[in-house]
């Protein structure tokens, strides 16, 4: 499996991103210039991650200009090939921007900047990225953002519902998902949702964040693996 | 501003902020009478913030050399240590008050900007930021504006240019009402031997702006900066620069980038006094001379006249000194980053600065006596001893109450806004990209940010109790300079070096100057003990409030940065409290004293007292002890006391794990004075079972003074058999007041 981390000019991530991929899941990883206009060498079992930072400055609307980035379009044909993309805040952004998540990503309700650690509960162990994650276990994964509140229209909310694409939602330590939990007032506690063919990730909190031991919080290492042990099966298959 | 060239007089350098002196001087060095762009380069090179015309006798006297030391003091942008395995640590702190006082969002921002620049124009990468601020009265309406305005600043320029915001502190006083004070530090890693330098050498190569277009925005900020604040200063507005985060993230990987290509001679940001400052420093450094054609600045609006844009301090502008031949190569950087590279002159050997605009010569004056160590003014200013002080002398701990119920108090003292946590405004800064900062999820006494590719880590604190330095500036800014390693020492690091950010009152106020000296004095004794040289920061005078009748200073506030090293990153010792019935023990001697607490402000409403006790000597021995019980593994955690005092201090050690404690105080110390007093060195460790008797003898044989206070408990605290409640409870409020402030009241 290979990954590729693209850098927007205000990316800031990309580096956080590559260091998890490469130095600590010792994954093959390579950075890719938002100017390049195709992904040679990328299968359908290799991934694509926007990482998080303020691409543009995130002037006018976060992701809003990043969309029109000119890799932007080998990314879209990559993932509508069924290879896994996958957005973490910022880059969560860029992909409803893009279309290739349903919804928008607002202001949080409170209008502030918010970083710190959360929890977080899998809704699903039907995709790569949540597989073998516990579902009734509380990840401590933090979050940093201005932009954080997922809004739908109920429609599409529902549809996420239905389809099984809710990844993730907000919750207290132990678990318990209640607006208490919901640090920006996004919709349905909503953190991290995927597409309808489930190869496209969203979500807002930092897993790369929470990944050594060094930093004593290894909470979001379960979804690199689990993305890793997925891309093999489909190898086989 | 003026549309022509007016006639040069005495009245218009007066306005620019010369005295009749330095006017003289101006027109001697020149052999004639400046034109008034020269004159503008002039006023503000000399101003106090370009020249630190006023307190550089003094910096002088501070060690400034070291092992570690790659470049001295005020040599290059930001001090430079070596930290071993080949890298090196450039980190500095300055001040942006007068900005944030008038335009607090874009006066914090800029800041953050602006120190963030000294340490990439050195070739290093910012992995960290801090800041110290100090506000007023927080239940004013306007320093509740200034507060949302500096955090967002802070905020919105430090998430976006991706560099966490690792720590700091937040200080109310009256006495910054009108004045505050935005101290914003940056830390940076590069490889030794890898550095650029602000250099302009080798007449013939040519010189580039890069970055941002030059606007009308800052325009004799510098000037501005040296001048009191007064109700007038909101129609200073223009002088306050608008920072734009996007372009600095930009500006700081082109730079970088460029800097491999091996196509740089020096490189110098753009601050105080633009295109200015830069082209003189750098040329005065080489000991060259420039030729500038202005007409080739990138600029945001037609017709800007040259000491437009020669002053102009849009931010996000580097000058860069290319090698003569390669300038391709420097054009293929910015290219791909999308950012101007304008080639605007070249270095000659004339020593000289030619400004040149629309095809005549605008300016012409020689580098060297624009600038600091060349010939730009010193002045040592008249001191003499504050009247205050004889308040503070008159100081009597025995006219003083104690409280009759102290669990009253101590939740009058521990609401404090100067003890609550800062929560509500460090949620608001990225503390954690970069995926380095390791007292995430661990608190420890310093901020601990992990150097990637190696076993070490950096151990980042900054402190300075300005009431301690009001109370007594030389022995209060020892006491800065002493806590400051304390926290370091606490965490587990070997303090190395120090930055320092001077925020006084008036120079031309011998009470001020007074203050002033005396910190320095301080500041010096406490390094050359600790061996932390200082390697650079800033001088920051005039902040004071203006009022009707007459001006009062800022409490002397003298804030230190300190850089530390942990050989091994998972060495590091956190606060917390770990087991529940681990020992508790108070290392160092307690004191009947409460000076200048804030137990005595907050409950008995007293604004002068004496500093607290303090002995350099004994605080040196405590830091070696501490040093030594950390790395034999004897303790569970390590938080040392300072404000709000022993209670205080047990409440954070408890709070972050949800652990109560139980202790006595000593009967031999009044109860107020033990519980609350900030009398120095002294620390709080818990202690295991395991390791309570090597403890013990260590402290023994070193004869440390310690107590055993008690122990750690469940759930609740209890002092001399009283109880004081959950510990989630006085969480509650510690997380919580401050938030309650700003936005409920």
């Amino acid at each position: 499996m290979k990954f590729g981390v693209v850098i927007f000019p205000g990316s800031n991530c990309d580096d956080d991103m590559l260091h998890v991929l490469g130095t600590v899941m010792q994954q093959e990883v390579v950075p890719l210039w938002h100017k390049e206009n195709s992904l040679p060498n990328f299968n359908k079992e290799d991934c694509i991650v926007l990482p998080g930072g303020f691409s543009y400055g995130d002037y006018l609307r976060a992701g809003a200009i990043a969309r029109f980035s000119p890799i932007m379009q080998s990314v879209i044909a990559f993932a509508n090939n069924g290879g896994y993309v996958w957005g973490i805040c910022n880059g969560f952004q860029v992909l409803c921007e893009a279309g290739l998540l349903p919804g928008v990503l607002l202001r949080n309700d409170h209008q502030k900047f918010v970083c710190k650690n959360v929890y977080l509960k899998a809704q699903t162990n039907n995709s790569a990225i949540t597989s073998k994650i516990e579902l009734s276990t509380a990840l401590k994964i933090p979050i940093a953002h201005a932009e954080g509140r997922y809004h739908a229209d109920d429609d599409t909310l529902k549809s996420l519902e239905i389809n099984d694409q809710i990844l993730f939602k907000y919750c207290s330590e132990k678990g318990e998902i209640a607006e208490q939990f919901n640090p920006n007032g996004t919709a349905m506690n909503i953190a991290g949702i995927c597409n309808k063919n489930r190869n496209v990730f969203g979500m807002m909190p930092h897993p790369e964040r929470a990944s050594e031991k060094t930093l004593s919080n290894t909470d979001g290492r379960i979804l690199f693996e689990s993305l890793v042990a997925n891309s093999a099966a489909k190898v086989t298959i | 501003m003026q549309v022509t060239e007016p006639k040069i007089d005495f009245s218009i350098a007066k306005n620019l902020g010369l005295n009749e002196e330095e006017f003289e001087k101006i027109k001697e060095i020149l052999g004639r009478t400046p034109n008034f762009t020269e004159l503008s380069i002039f006023s503000v090179m000399w101003s106090e913030h370009c020249s630190y015309k006023n307190s550089i006798t003094y910096l002088k006297t501070l060690p400034r050399d070291g092992k570690r030391l790659l470049v001295e003091a005020g040599e290059e942008n930001a001090g430079l240590v070596d930290i071993g395995g080949g890298l090196a640590c450039a980190f500095k702190i300055e001040s942006h008050n007068h900005p944030s006082a008038i335009e607090p969002y874009q006066g914090a921002a800029t800041g953050v900007g602006g120190i963030h620049r000294d340490i990439f124009t050195m070739g290093a990468r910012p992995i960290a930021a801090l800041n110290s601020l100090r506000f007023g009265n927080i239940k004013e309406k306007h320093t509740k504006h200034l507060i949302k305005g500096v955090v967002k600043g802070i905020g919105d320029y430090g998430n976006c240019f991706g560099v966490p915001t690792v720590g700091g502190e937040v200080f109310f006083n009256d006495c910054y009402n009108q004045n505050i004070l935005v101290n914003a530090m940056s830390v940076g890693i590069v490889k030794v031997g890898e550095t650029v330098s602000a250099i302009a050498d080798g007449p013939g190569n040519p010189v580039y702006i890069v970055g941002s277009a030059t606007g009308k925005d800052g325009i004799h900020g510098a000037t501005f900066a040296s001048a009191d604040l007064t109700e007038d200063s909101a129609e200073d507005l223009p002088a306050v620069q608008v920072g734009d985060p996007f372009q600095e993230k930009l500006l700081l990987e082109a730079s970088l980038e460029a800097i491999k290509t091996g196509a740089i001679v020096g490189m110098q940001d753009m601050g105080a006094a633009g295109i200015t400052c830069s082209t003189s420093e750098m040329s005065a450094k080489s000991g060259t001379g420039m030729k500038i054609d202005l007409d080739k600045v990138p600029t945001r609006e037609e017709g800007m006249k040259p000491f437009e844009i020669l002053l102009s301090e849009s931010q996000e502008r580097m000058l860069i000194v290319g090698v003569k031949g390669q300038g391709h190569l420097l054009q293929t950087v910015f290219d791909k980053w999308d950012l101007e590279c304008e080639l605007i002159g070249e270095v000659t050997d004339t020593g000289r600065l030619e400004f040149f605009h629309e095809g005549k010569k605008v300016a012409d004056v020689p580098s060297q006596p624009l600038v600091l160590g060349g010939g730009a003014p010193v002045y040592e200013r008249e001191f003499s001893r504050p009247t205050y002080f004889d308040k503070i002398e008159a100081f009597n701990i025995n006219a003083i109450n104690q409280p009759s119920d102290f669990i009253a108090t101590a939740k009058k003292v521990f609401a404090s806004p100067n003890l609550v946590s800062k929560r509500w405004v460090y949620e608001q800064y990225d503390s954690m990209v970069r995926t380095n900062t390791m007292t995430t999820n661990v608190p420890s006494d310093a901020a601990i940010v992990r150097v990637k590719g190696t076993e070490k880590a950096l151990a980042v604190t900054t402190d300075c109790n300005p009431a301690y330095i009001y109370a007594n500036p030389y022995i209060g800014t020892m006491i800065a300079v002493s806590e400051a390693a304390r926290n370091i020492v606490c965490s587990g690091g070997e303090p190395v070096a120090i930055t320092n950010c001077l925020n006084f009152g008036n120079p031309y106020n011998p009470e001020v100057y007074y203050q002033f000296v005396h910190a320095i004095k301080g500041m010096g004794e406490a390094c050359r003990k600790f061996e932390t040289p200082v390697t650079g920061g800033n001088v920051s005078f005039y902040n004071q409030s203006v009022l009707k009748e007459s001006t009062k200073p800022v409490y002397p506030t003298p804030t230190i940065g300190m850089l530390g090293i942990l050989e091994n990153a998972n060495n590091y010792m956190s606060l917390n409290f770990k087991n529940e019935n681990d020992a508790i023990y108070m290392i160092g001697a307690a004191q009947n004293d409460i000076g200048s607490s804030e137990y005595l402000r907050t409950i008995h409403e007293v604004e002068h007292s004496n500093v607290p006790h303090f002995d350099l000597d004994v605080e040196y021995k405590l830091h070696e002890t501490i040093h030594a019980i950390i790395k034999k593994n004897l303790v569970q955690s390590v938080h040392d006391i300072s404000d709000g005092g022993l209670f205080s201090c047990l409440m954070e050690c408890a709070m972050t794990s949800n652990l109560g404690f139980e202790i006595s105080t000593d009967t031999n110390f009044r109860k107020d004075a033990y519980l609350f007093g900030e009398s120095q060195s002294r620390v709080i460790v818990s202690v295991s079972a395991s390791q309570e008797g090597a403890l013990q003898v260590f402290l023994g044989e070193n004869g440390m003074p310690h107590t055993k206070l008690g122990k750690v408990a469940d759930t609740r605290a209890i002092i001399d058999g009283e109880d004081y409640g959950y510990i989630k409870d006085w969480k509650t409020v510690h997380d919580n007041t401050l938030h309650t402030h700003l936005e409920e009241a």
